[in-house]
């Protein structure tokens, strides 16, 4: 995505925002988009570019080894670093059974790795 | 603020967090493993595809010994050499205890398999099929630690500072980042094993949690870092077609078993008109095949992306069928048949040589503070050998462990006044208002780190020059002093990625300054520290470099090798 060279075709990502305590809205984000480039690769460009404050689970970035980054995608339960970016767009959502933390964050830490309150 | 005790605490959980756990909870006192992503998932541990090195010689004849010379003479003169004997010497006993433990290494029955890797003089290197070896190593290790009681494990919380009395640690500040609280641990020991660096380059095979979070730790807390100049760039990273859901340097092990072709832009063999020697084989060290490549670019005859070709059209579907069958799918999936086309790769940042100096009990000059894994400096000296990361991990983890679970408190546990001085000073920096108001209110942490990795990647990445490193230093202090002192990310809040990435960024820039310094103070060329207007080595350099920070700034001077007073040849020390 950094070297993009095709920057005037745009898909649009549709992306739940929102907090246990706020109401929740969808947010419209216009990424460029690029032949093979990932979900991951999208929302990696939204922080980089457009707003540093939009919250997803991701570390190893391209190798599914950590398996943090799943999420929603279109109704499907996906890995957003193995999801290719559709022209088409898409909508993403956090995962439905956990617990929500913040956007497309939710609670996947096991109970016995979370710090006692 | 929400006050934690414990008696060892174990900053990342990758190999070396979760080995240092396992041995420092043999004593049975409280050990707390936290990590700023998921425990046993977010470090280069699971990332790590192959190859494991150890002196098993279940494939050829072999001895810890000749491990150990192959590191040393990869290391280029510089190695602590008693941290290369630890590391060589326990590997085999590690990778046992592992199969033991159920890691399924690669085996004809009692046999383990062990490839060749450049290098090694011998086949050395084992692993997990297919690329698996990190991942299979991750579960054991994150199984093991299940079993312990004494064993805490937290997720999710960032280690901000630690909290040091009159040079002993004695704790340290974290952010839990789901609950956006800040949080004072009370500790009689700490071990930071949180990896390496390489995220500060812009080609890199870094996860995102790899900015240096250990060293900059280390640096504050009153510890030296040495060797900084040595980051080992991987000459064969991926780097066209885009392909995802795949390591970029998954080619190593394709090289390791079905041997390839690298080709320049005219489809031509290279490696060899650079002193190397490669054919169809992989025997090429790392540094000088990541040379010759950006020299080839640099001549105008890279491939078009800017790298080299690799290609394993020799090779039939079935035989790439047989050896990576799972992954010749995924390439599949991302419309890739090496049977049809070659590939295109590139140099990236892959490993760090450098690191946190400690002595053989993994000790810092801070009593209490240890260091395990990547993050520690001098093992591989100015070139790491392939396969030296994993058992470095396990060795040094189980030794930083044992003696962070052996230090005897002189000290209270947790002194809360200390702990909240360190934690108001953060918030001081987080609050200051900005000098350069309007300038600098659309950069963003994010922003900033890209332009980092820019500025590193173009002026100390693998070709490095005196005028390049000058430009860069003045830069990253520019960066540093002018422009990270405005960026503003949003107070305490769940899951807070933009405070998350402020405090990234505020030890990467550390760390940058580090490398940028060490490596303008080496005049010469050495393993990974390529400098294009002084290409040689040079015997005044015959020395490690100590970076230490004194009241707020670098400074950085030499020190004399730690050689091993044994000898090789004939296997036994040399004064006894």
């Amino acid at each position: 995505m950094k070297n993009n060279k095709q920057q005037n075709v745009f898909a649009e990502l549709n992306i739940f925002r929102g907090t246990n305590s706020t109401k929740p809205e969808f947010q419209t984000f216009k990424v460029p988009f690029q032949q093979g480039a990932s979900i991951l690769d999208a929302l990696i460009w939204i922080n980089d570019n457009v707003d540093e404050s939009l919250s997803f689970r991701y570390s190893c970035i391209n190798a599914n080894a950590c398996k943090e980054c799943m999420m929603i995608v279109d109704g499907q339960v996906e890995y957003a670093c193995l999801k290719k970016l559709q022209k088409s767009g898409s909508k993403l959502e956090p995962l439905p059974n956990k617990t929500l933390i913040k956007d497309l964050v939710t609670d996947i830490v096991p109970p016995k790795e979370k710090l006692l309150s | 603020m929400k006050l934690i005790k414990t008696d060892v605490l174990i900053v990342g959980a990758g190999a070396a967090g979760m080995y240092a756990s396992i041995s420092a909870a043999k004593s049975n006192k409280k050990v707390m493993l936290c990590d700023k992503s998921l425990i046993s998932r977010g470090g280069a541990t699971v990332m790590a595809q192959m190859t494991v090195a150890a002196a098993l010689g279940h494939q050829e004849a072999d001895h810890w010994t000749h491990h150990l010379q192959d590191t040393i003479k990869s290391g280029q003169d510089l190695c602590n050499e008693k941290l290369s004997y630890l590391l060589c010497k326990n590997a085999p006993e590690k990778i046992r205890q592992m199969r033991d433990w159920k890691t399924n290494w690669a085996n004809d029955n009692a046999r383990i398999r062990q490839v060749l890797a450049p290098g090694h003089g011998v086949k050395r290197c084992c692993y997990v099929d297919f690329l698996n070896t990190g991942p299979a190593v991750a579960r054991t290790l994150r199984g093991e630690i299940a079993k312990l009681k004494n064993v805490t494990r937290v997720s999710g919380l960032t280690i901000i500072d630690l909290v040091v009395e009159k040079n002993r640690v004695i704790g340290a500040i974290g952010l839990n980042t789901e609950a956006g609280e800040y949080v004072s641990i009370g500790a009689n020991a700490i071990v930071l094993a949180a990896g390496g660096l390489t995220q500060l380059f812009a080609r890199n095979s870094a996860s995102k949690n790899m900015g240096g979070d250990s060293h900059a730790l280390a640096l504050r807390a009153g510890a030296n870092l040495m060797d900084m100049e040595f980051v080992q760039f991987f000459p064969i990273g991926h780097l066209a077609p885009r392909l995802v859901g795949m390591d970029p340097i998954m080619w190593d092990p394709f090289r390791y078993k079905l041997g390839g072709r690298l080709l320049n832009g005219h489809e031509e063999q290279f490696i060899e008109n650079y002193g190397g020697e490669d054919g169809d084989a992989y025997t090429v060290g790392r540094d000088l095949a990541a040379y010759a490549i950006l020299k080839e670019c640099e001549a105008g005859r890279g491939s078009p992306n800017g790298g080299a070709w690799l290609s394993f059209q020799h090779l039939s579907k079935a035989e790439l069928d047989e050896a990576f069958g799972p992954i010749i799918k995924k390439l599949s999936a991302n419309d890739i048949d090496l049977t049809k086309q070659a590939i295109e790769v590139a140099p990236i940042a892959h490993y760090h040589m450098g690191g946190i100096e400690v002595n053989d009990s993994m000790e810092t000059c801070v009593k209490g503070l240890f260091a395990a894994g990547e993050c520690v400096g001098g093992a591989n000296g100015a070139n790491r050998l392939s396969g030296n990361a994993i058992p470095e991990a396990f060795v040094f983890g189980e030794i930083a462990g044992a003696s962070a679970a052996n230090t005897i408190s002189e000290t209270p546990h947790l002194s809360p006044q200390l702990h909240q001085n360190v934690l108001s000073n953060l918030l001081i920096e987080l609050s200051r208002q900005p000098k350069q108001k309007s300038q600098f209110q659309t950069v963003t942490s994010r922003k900033l780190l890209f332009e980092l990795q820019k500025l590193m990647w173009e002026n100390v990445g693998v070709l490095r020059s005196k005028q390049g490193l000058k430009m860069a230093i003045n830069e990253i202090r520019r960066m540093k002093n002018d422009i990270f002192p405005n960026l503003k990310p949003a107070s305490g809040t769940v899951f807070n990625t933009s405070l998350m990435d402020w405090l990234d960024l505020r030890n990467s820039l550390l760390c940058a300054e580090a490398i940028c310094l060490a490596a303008n103070e080496r005049k010469e060329s050495r393993g990974a520290h390529q400098m294009e207007d002084i290409p040689f080595k040079s015997n005044k350099f015959t020395k490690n470099q100590i970076i230490s920070m004194i009241d707020g700034k670098l400074v950085s001077r030499w020190q004399d090798v730690q050689k091993l007073e044994f000898d090789l040849e004939r296997k036994r020390w040399a004064k006894v």
